[in-house]
Order: C-alpha cells, then structure tokens, then sequence
C-alpha cells in the first residue's frame, strides 16, 4: 500500500517543475546583481592593499622600471577607469590574465577545479556514507558501548583543528608507518576529459589522507545532525504508528525515519560542500593538493587581481548553484515546501 | 622497535638502488611560469635555470663564470664584445648561435606586461652587433660595467622554437627548448615540473636521469615529504626542523651564507616622520634619525648575537656589510656592530634624548626567516636603552605598498644583491629616479660622495678597480650608520643520506649540482 502523502508529493513535483523556469530566472538575476557587487569589492579591496609591483619587481629595478611595470599592466589608470575596464572585458567573457602567470584567470581556475572537486566530492562521500550509518547507530542505541564510542570520537573530530590532524595524519601514515604518500596528487587518467586521480591505485593512494582529513569535520557534523534527527524522530507518532502496524524495524528506521532527518543534513551538507570546495585551503596546503585553495592564496600574497576576483566570482556562482540544487532537493523530500517560497 | 628500523632501513636502501638514477627534490616556492622572459621572480628562474643557460653564470659564490660566453671584454668605454661558446646545441638538436642571442635579448626587452619584467637588463644595451657567428658586440650609450652582471639574468632561448612563442608555448615544453642540463618534460602548474637529463650537456653530463621538482611551500609538508622519503631533497628548512635533520643520521644538512641581508631603514629626511614622538606621545622637536648619534645608538642596542642565537636557531650571522661575505665588494674590515647598550644610552643622552622617544618599528611577517620573531626581539631590545617600541607586522602584500608610499619611518627589509656597489645603489643612494639610484632607499639617508664614487663604480670598466671603488663607496657609507645592519640568513638544503649538495649563496637549488657520494 503506498503511503497516504504520495499524491501530494506528486503534485508537488509538477508544480516544481512548472514553477522551475520562474524560479530559476529570478534567481539568476539575483546572482548577477551578486557577481557585479562581489567584483567591485574585491576591486577596491585589492586597490587599496596595493598593486603586485610591489611585491613582484626584482629589487635591482629603478623607480623608473618600477613606473613602467605598473603602467604596462594599466594598474596606473584610476580605479573606476580600471573596473570599467574590467566589466566591458568580462562581458565579452573575458577576465583577465593572471599578472603572476601570464595565462587568462580562468583557465588558471578551472584547471585547478578538478583536483579540489575530486577532494572534497571524496571527502563529502566520505562524511555521508560514514556519518548517516554511524548517526543512525548512535540514535537508534545511545547507551550501548558503540554508540558512545561514536560520539566521543565526533566530539574529537568537531574539537581537533585541521591542521594539526593533517600533520598528525602525515606524521604517522607516511613518516612513520610508510603506508601512504605525504603529500601530492596522484597521476591523473582523463575522465569525460576532465583529468581525475581516483581511477588508479596510486591515486586512490594519494587521496586517502587529504580527503580523510578533510572530510573529518563534516563527518562529526553528519553524525551529530543524523543522531539528533533519529531520536528525536523515534519518539514521533508516526514512527510508533508505523511499528504498531507491524512493519519491520529496517523498514521504519531506512523509509521513515530517514527520509524525515534528511532534510536539514541535505541542507547541510549541501552548504558544507560550498565551503569544502571554497575553503580546503588548509588541507590542500598542507598535503600540497594542487587545488584552487593552494592558488588563491599564491595569488593573495602576491596581488594577482585577476585570478583573485576570477575565483570569488566562480565561488560565489558555486554556491549559487549548490544553494539552487539544495532548494530543489529540499522540496522534492518535503512536500511542503514550495519551490517558489524558497528564498535565495 | 628493532624490527621497524631494520625494515626501514631496507626499504630505503632498496629505494635508493630503485631511483639511483632519479633525484626529487621540494623547492619552498611556486613556480608560476616557464617563459623564461615573463616574471623575474627567484622560483621561476631556478625552475629555468634547468631549461636555459645565459651567456654568463655565476658560481656558488656569485661571482661571474662563463656560461654560453665563454669570455667577454669591453673593447671600448662602451662597446662590450661576448665570445660564444661553440659547438653548443639545443635541445632540438639545433646549433646555439649568435642569431639566438640577439633574439633573446629582443624578446626580453619586449615582454613588458609583467609585474617583475626582465627589460631593465637589456635597457642599456643601445646597439647589437654580429661579428660572427660566435662574437657578438654590445653598445651602450654611456660606459656600464653592469652589463656582463645583468647578462646573467637574461635565458637563450632557440630563436627557431621561441619565435611568435607566447607564455603558454614554454609552459607546454613546445617553446621551452634550452641548452641546459635538462629537457622540460612537463609543467603542472602549482604542483610539478619533470625534468629529463640532456646527454649533450656542454658544462658536463648531470648525475640524474630524471629530476621531478616538486612545489611545497607549506614547510611542514615539504620536511615531513623529505621524512618520509617521498623526496630526496628539499630546500629552505624551517630554522625550528634544523637540529632535527642535523641529529638525523638518514639526512644530510647543507649550509652557506645567503646574499640575504637583513636591515632597518630609518626615516633620515622627514621633520616629523610619522609614528615618532615622545614616550607621552607628544611630538618631538626634531627627527632624532637626522642625528649620526642617535642611529649609532640604535645600532648599539642591538645584541646580533642573541638574535642569531636564539631568535634564527644559528641560522644566520651577524652583520656588518650591506653584502655578505663570498659577495663581490665585501668589506672584511667592516665588522658587525658590537653590542653596548651602555653606551647606546650615553649616545643618545649626548644627542638631547636622555629619556629616549617612542615609536613603531614595521615588518613583514611572511616574507623573511622569522621575520615578525626579529621585528619583537630588536623591539624589546631597544626598550632597555630608553626607545619604547611598537611592533606592527603585516603581509608582505600589504607592507610593500605602504613602505613605498612612506607610511614607515622605522621599517625591516631583506635584501639580496649581487654585488656591493648595486646594493649601496638600491638603500643608500640619494633617491634620483632619472639616474634609478636610491629605489630602496626609504629612508632618504644621502651622502653626495658616496653616490659619486657610485657613479665612478658603475662606470668603470674594469672588475678590480670597480670593487675598489665599491668598498670605498660601503666604508665611507656604513661609517654615517644609513640603514641598521642585523644579520645574513643562511640558505640551507637536506637531503637524504648518499647524496651530496654544493650549496649555494644565491640560495638557487640546482637538481645538476646534487651529486650521489
């Protein structure tokens, strides 16, 4: 017998997909508005810090050669000029050359997507299929040894900085046992001719620490998220219902009360995957993961505009979209909600 | 644990029989481009330095050595003739000629659009000149003894493969055809650059097949990479990992004394600098720094051994040249100031500040060895003496600009140079941005003779006399304390056991220098 809500979320469903074209262009607009604003802050940010010159010029260059320099790559024009620049530029899809590179910004990013996307897909892999088993262990037996067990190490997993586990990873996987590659990518294999590391054993190798590390925090995350959700979700009446009927206990905790803890870890994970993405610069250095993380701060240190707001632009439209596909995910689970009330 | 060592030590012999032939080395910073003519960055031209040769070298020392030159003489005041070295090929297998020069020294004047553009060392050139097919002469428009120096930072490249090349054609190896001791096999940005050994080498076959150079600036994972034999050599150790390697049976620590010098600019040309006052904050009457005594009291507070000591672990020396020492234009008589806070207070009393003045000394804080640890330790140091000291640090992409704008008027900076006479020109030299002397000069010290026999230097043709003039121009400088000299950094390697590096005070990590015991 199918479950008494299944004509709504069917009705929901068509008027998702009838609502979709609306939705999707107000949120498009939105973003645009987003991406210009964006631009000019970190246009006026890095102006105000100061130019790569600065930092780049080899120090037996005169004042003259300094002038030059600055004047070759248009930094002595005043700001409006260079950002009008700039937009006239990006709207023919173009964002400038990298000053340390000499190769266009977004060549520069997208060449490094691939690397942190393999991470931190990895990693959120990691985290969900990891976390909801051991979230639902620790919500279904809380007083047994296990899921005891399973909360401390969250705690510890929440607790421990990055950094210092990664090290600790490095210091006893390869320093110590040799079992693992400190650090690097593995070689990489064309897939869909996107370059990836995790069809080889060697690859697979070289991922095993970073994305462990990564993925650590989000596991306790997903785990916390998972246990709250359970218990809270066994003492509902449909779940008491559901066993009275008699269905077995699989069949509750894997269709019932999963499907209704889901929708605030999709939320979760669907935000922590923008961040891994954004942020896993401190592992990406660390176990030297040639990823945008590593290359947005090179380009901070050394005033890179270009690649600089290249990388927030394609950040934020990131996130964009991931908010986009977590809005959608969210009214698929609940039917409730309505995709037109979801706010960006 | 017995066992563990025993298996270590047979998986790293059997490592080492594995990859005889194969040396990986950590560089500390990334290399952003193989066009060898784009960014004058240190990291790029070491990655370069495999790839191309220049006409002149320099040696561990710095000091001038043949390259694809073989000899060069100023047959006039301003004439310059180079003799090619023969029977040099590329790596396409094409003869190295007198065309490829003069079109190397063109595409390097050309490519303008940089950040660190090579053009300054091609600027003086006014004329080129094929004698022959190995001679080729240099004119400039006024006498230039640089030339030859400058010369070292400008790569050959094959005119046949560069020409219409754009950065892209080097990074992909297509352009990057060199007469190095190595081929460019592959560049993955921001991670590696794999390296195949040229047979044909004219300076000597190398003792690697093949050399990947990996590009780990995190210290940790480049040290913790060298543990875990996952690299066989890195470079710049973390002053904290240096005793840990040198105790370390299975590693081998090299040292020298870097071009590296780091100093204190002192705002000599302002009334009232800024962030300079009395201890209540009121402004002085004067800008002490004006005064001679008052930097020779500064300079006198400072305890360089206890910073060298304790504050760089030992690496490094105390300083007392705006170069160090294998440099060319070293004073040997200009020794470190000696530390004599006492007589650093009489100093200061007799130049009308018995209670001392207050203000804030800037640094970098990611730029240098420890920099922010030096920037605090000087700080403390000067409070014994009566000058209450702030300390503000930055990164360097901050601080940069700000110093150059003049927002410092007490500031660190770590200078390397290759020769004495362009050091004094860049920190002591009266800012003239006509001549370009005095670019580095933050604090505006000037001395009319100095800069003359400056002048004098750079106009003299021949190397003896120039590095006389050079020592007369530092001793006659260094006597009026223009900047506050701390200490040289030492550049360091590690590599495992049964290798061997000559180390280097450019600091430059060459894989063709590393040679099995």
């Amino acid at each position: 017998m199918a479950p008494p809500y299944m004509g709504i979320l069917h009705s929901a469903f068509w008027t998702l997909i009838f609502s979709m074209p609306v939705f999707i262009v107000r949120r498009l607009m939105q973003s645009v508005l987003v991406l210009c604003f964006m631009s000019l802050l970190v246009f006026v940010g890095v102006y105000a810090i100061g130019n790569p010159v600065d930092i780049l010029i080899n120090p037996q260059a005169d004042q003259a050669d300094i002038e030059r320099a600055i004047a070759a790559l248009g930094l002595d024009k005043p700001l409006w000029q260079q950002y009008l620049i700039f937009l006239k530029q990006a709207l023919a899809g173009d964002l400038g050359k990298s000053f340390a590179y000499n190769i266009p910004a977004i060549q520069l990013i997208l060449e490094r997507m691939p690397a942190t996307l393999e991470l931190a897909l990895a990693a959120t892999g990691m985290a969900v299929f990891l976390g909801i088993p051991l979230g639902l262990w620790a919500g279904l037996k809380p007083d047994s040894w296990p899921g005891k067990l399973i909360m401390t190490g969250s705690i510890l997993g929440f607790s421990l900085p990055t950094f210092w586990v990664g090290l600790m990873l490095i210091m006893l996987f390869a320093v110590e046992l040799g079992w693992l590659p400190s650090n690097g990518r593995g070689p990489t294999t064309e897939l869909l001719g996107i370059p990836v590391s995790f069809l080889s054993w060697e690859g697979v190798r070289h991922l095993i620490l970073p994305a462990t590390n990564l993925a650590l925090f989000k596991l306790s995350l997903i785990i916390r998220l998972t246990r709250a959700g359970t218990r809270e979700a066994l003492l509902q009446d449909y779940v008491k219902f559901a066993r009275a009927k008699g269905l077995s206990s699989t069949r509750v905790v894997g269709v019932h009360v999963l499907k209704n803890i889901m929708i605030p870890i999709v939320t979760v994970i669907g935000l922590e995957f923008g961040s891994v993405i954004a942020f896993a610069i401190v592992t990406e250095s660390i176990f030297a993961w040639p990823g945008m993380g590593k290359l947005i701060i090179d380009s901070i240190n050394v005033l890179d505009r270009p690649v600089i707001v290249a990388y927030l632009l394609i950040i934020v439209s990131l996130f964009i979209l991931i908010n986009l596909a977590v809005d959608i995910v969210y009214s698929l689970l609940d039917p409730r909600v309505r995709i037109s009330e979801a706010k960006g | 644990m017995p066992l563990r060592r025993f298996l270590f030590a047979v998986i790293a012999a059997f490592a080492l029989t594995a990859h005889a032939a194969e040396l990986r080395i950590g560089l500390a910073a990334d290399v952003t481009s193989l066009d060898p003519h784009y960014l004058n960055v240190a990291p790029n031209n070491n990655a370069a330095w495999h790839v191309f040769d220049a006409l002149v070298h320099v040696d561990a020392n710095v000091r001038l050595v043949p390259g694809l030159a073989i000899s060069w003489r100023a047959i006039d005041s301003t004439t310059w003739e180079f003799k090619l070295r023969k029977g040099v090929k590329f790596h396409d297998g094409s003869d190295f000629t007198a065309e490829d020069v003069i079109f190397s020294l063109e595409r390097a004047a050309t490519l303008a659009a940089s950040p660190g553009p090579f053009a300054s060392f091609v600027k003086p050139i006014t004329a080129k000149q094929i004698v022959d097919p190995w001679t080729i002469r240099l004119k400039t428009a006024a006498p230039y003894a640089m030339l030859p120096h400058d010369l070292n930072s400008i790569f050959i490249v094959s005119k046949k493969a560069a020409t219409g090349a754009r950065t892209e054609d080097f990074n992909s190896a297509r352009a990057a055809v060199g007469t190095g001791p190595y081929k460019l096999l592959r560049f993955a940005r921001g991670d590696r650059v794999e390296l195949a050994r040229n047979d044909a080498y004219w300076g000597g076959k190398s003792a690697w097949d093949k050399v990947t150079l990996r590009i780990l600036p995190a210290d940790t994972a480049r040290v913790a990479a060298l543990l875990a034999g996952d690299l066989d050599a890195i470079e710049n150790i973390p002053t904290a990992d240096l005793t840990r390697l040198k105790t370390n049976a299975n590693f081998r620590l090299e040292q020298k004394v870097s071009w590296r010098t780091m100093l204190l600019h002192m705002d000599q040309y302002r009334d009232h600098p800024p962030r300079l006052s009395d201890k209540t904050g009121k402004p002085l009457a004067k800008n002490p720094f004006k005064d001679a005594r008052v930097r020779l009291a500064v300079s006198k507070a400072i305890n360089r051994r206890a910073i060298v000591e304790r504050v760089m672990e030992g690496d490094a020396i105390a300083a007392g040249n705006l170069v160090s020492p294998p440099v060319f234009g070293y004073v040997d008589a200009l020794k470190p100031e000696i530390y004599e806070p006492e007589a650093a207070k009489k100093l200061l009393a007799e130049a009308g500040y018995p209670d001392g003045f207050a203000l804030t000394l800037y640094a970098p804080n990611d730029r240098y060895v420890n920099d922010e640890q030096v920037a605090q330790t000087v700080a403390q140091m000067l409070a014994r003496v009566g000058i209450q000291t702030k300390v503000e640090t930055m990164p360097a992409s901050v601080y940069f600009g700000r110093a150059r704008a003049g927002e410092f008027s007490f500031a660190l900076l770590g200078w390397g140079s290759f020769s004495g006479d362009l050091a004094l020109r860049a920190l002591v030299a009266t800012p003239n941005a006509d001549k370009g002397y005095g670019a580095w000069n933050w604090g505006r010290y000037s001395n009319p003779k100095v800069d003359a026999l400056l002048e004098q230097g750079f106009a003299t043709l021949d190397e003896k006399k120039r590095e006389a003039l050079a020592r007369e121009a530092a001793m006659l400088a260094l006597k009026d304390v223009p900047v506050i000299l701390l200490h040289h950094q030492l550049a360091s390697w590690a590599m495992k056991k049964g290798i061997a590096y000559r180390p280097r005070t450019d600091e430059y990590t060459f894989a063709h220098q590393f040679r099995p015991q």
